[in-house]
């Protein structure tokens, strides 16, 4: 297949651009398919670049849509389109409103999704009392099944204890 | 003065500094970045409270450094010494930096991250920074609520700080693998490890005088134990290279070797105009040359001085005055004539 542009070369780009909305399909050649700008090869690769190219869409072309749904962070107003073209995230919830996109650059920037290391006291301190009123529950339930109702009732007054604990 | 750069640290003659940092954000705030003038107060005013009216004991060893009141030379003074970082001194945010006054330590606020704890110790002792830098967060944490999530970690404004949110990095002088031209399989060998290799002053800094600063890029899924045990370990095998070609190129021409580190000593001693390039690469064979025992009368810490007296801001605040660069040559030759003197 020819070029559509220059109709000498022979074409092997794929080329898509939004036009007011409507899809246009081009196959062009190389050298007119960067003629027209439309790939930022030749300009040096930052973090940015980076950071898009793993998600898999060139942002630096606004010509050619990404093809997702706009997500927005409820606590800071960022979107995913704004952290691709600067890198950076708006505030901690940006992470848990935006964990499934981000876990593939993440795999490529640590090799790793979990973290393993330090945590805040209160952290650990929590997931000791969670897995402490777990413990509880359990015992409580088959303390109501082998009808021992004697420790049940110990068992009961003691979540109560924790969870007013740790409602504090 | 007891600061870092004047005191003597182990294995002095390859690593010049040791330095760890933990990033770090409060959980109820956006990040420095999308916050408002009156957010960015409110943290500044709280990390800065936590620090110094906590009831520990640090509260009496940190002064607190206002970036906005300084003027620019002042600013670029904490850059030449480490304490904050380019951006920091650039001062488009309301930020500033709790400083030590041993000036070890370091918490810059309102950086990229609203908290940046570092510590930079002489030589290398990276465990040690870290244990310093563990202990500050830990007393930190008492005060504020950091925006932590069990999954990825301490959250933070960059995707590659995540998770432990630590830099452990080392400044070596790396003289003979700069000339042998090893450096290259060096570098390439870091960057398989998942290991950078930056310039004298971190990130997008340039490489002057033989200065290298390696430092870990995985900051997810090791824990921080793994990740300085890591660069600890290759810091160990650079300086053993580096101490290998040494001696190396010594055997190989003595001669040569004392030629060229005493032609630098004696262009320092008398030259009358001195760029700053021109003085980090004559200071790298002098240091070469202290370490090789060739030259006895000066120490590397006199050396560590001479290249943060010399650097711009340092010099222009010496004479109470801003200085063309012209001017700042000359007075940069004056400056290490003098220091050298004294050593003699």
């Amino acid at each position: 297949m020819l070029c559509q542009h220059c109709q000498k070369r022979v074409a092997n780009v794929h080329f898509t651009q939004i036009v007011n909305s409507n899809k246009v399909e081009m196959y062009l050649c190389e050298q007119c398919a960067k003629e027209k700008g439309k790939f930022g090869m030749e300009s040096p690769m930052s973090i940015q670049d980076l950071f898009s190219g793993f998600i898999g869409f060139d942002y630096a072309n606004p010509y050619i849509k990404p093809e997702i749904k706009e997500t927005v962070c409820e606590k800071c107003g960022m979107s995913f389109e704004e952290f691709q073209k600067n890198g950076k995230l708006g505030c901690g919830n940006c992470y848990e409103v935006f964990a499934e996109k981000l876990g593939p650059l993440l795999k490529r920037l640590h090799g790793n999704v979990e973290h393993h290391g330090k945590a805040p006291k209160r952290v650990t301190e929590k997931v000791q009392t969670t897995k402490e009123l777990e413990k509880l529950r359990d015992a409580l339930n088959k303390a109501i099944q082998t009808e021992e109702y004697e420790r049940a009732a110990q068992l009961r007054d003691q979540i109560r204890m924790y969870e007013a604990g740790t409602s504090k | 003065m007891g600061a870092w750069y004047i005191e003597s640290g182990p294995e002095a003659d390859v690593v010049i500094s040791s330095r760890v940092r933990l990033a770090r954000n409060f959980s109820n705030y956006p990040f420095p970045f999308r916050m408002t003038k009156e957010q960015e107060k409110k943290v500044l005013a709280e990390a800065t409270d936590a620090v110094l009216n906590g009831n520990s004991a640090i509260s009496k060893d940190f002064v607190f450094v206002d970036i906005q009141t300084l003027n620019p030379i002042e600013r670029q003074i904490m850059v030449e010494k480490h304490l904050v970082s380019p951006q920091l001194a650039e001062g488009q945010r309301t930020s500033g930096a709790l400083v030590s006054r041993d000036e070890k330590i370091s918490i810059m606020v309102n950086e990229e991250d609203h908290l940046r704890i570092q510590c930079l110790f002489p030589g290398f002792q990276i465990e040690k920074a870290w244990d310093l830098c563990n202990k500050l967060d830990t007393l930190l944490e008492e005060r504020i609520d950091m925006a932590f999530d069990s999954h990825f970690g301490y959250l933070t404004c960059c995707p590659t700080n995540i998770g432990t949110g630590i830099r452990a990095s080392a400044m070596l002088h790396l003289p003979a693998l700069m000339m042998t031209g090893y450096i290259r399989s060096i570098l390439e060998a870091c960057s398989k490890m998942g290991v950078a290799v930056r310039g004298l002053y971190g990130e997008n800094t340039e490489a002057s005088g033989n200065m290298f600063q390696i430092s870990n890029q995985v900051t997810l899924g090791q824990d921080e134990e793994e990740i300085i045990a890591g660069i600890t370990n290759i810091t160990s095998q650079i300086i053993e290279q580096e101490r290998m070609l040494r001696n190396e190129l010594y055997k190989q021409n003595p001669f040569r070797f004392e030629d060229k580190v005493q032609r630098s000593l004696g262009a320092l001693k008398h030259s009358r105009i001195m760029s700053s390039e021109e003085a980090m690469k004559l200071l790298s064979d002098v240091r070469l040359g202290v370490d090789m025992g060739i030259i006895k009368n000066i120490n590397g810490e006199t050396l560590n001085e001479i290249i943060l007296v010399s650097q711009s801001a340092s010099l222009q605040k010496s004479v109470g005055k801003q200085l063309t660069p012209d001017e700042r040559d000359i007075k940069r030759a004056e400056l290490i004539r003098n220091k050298l003197k004294l050593a003699d």
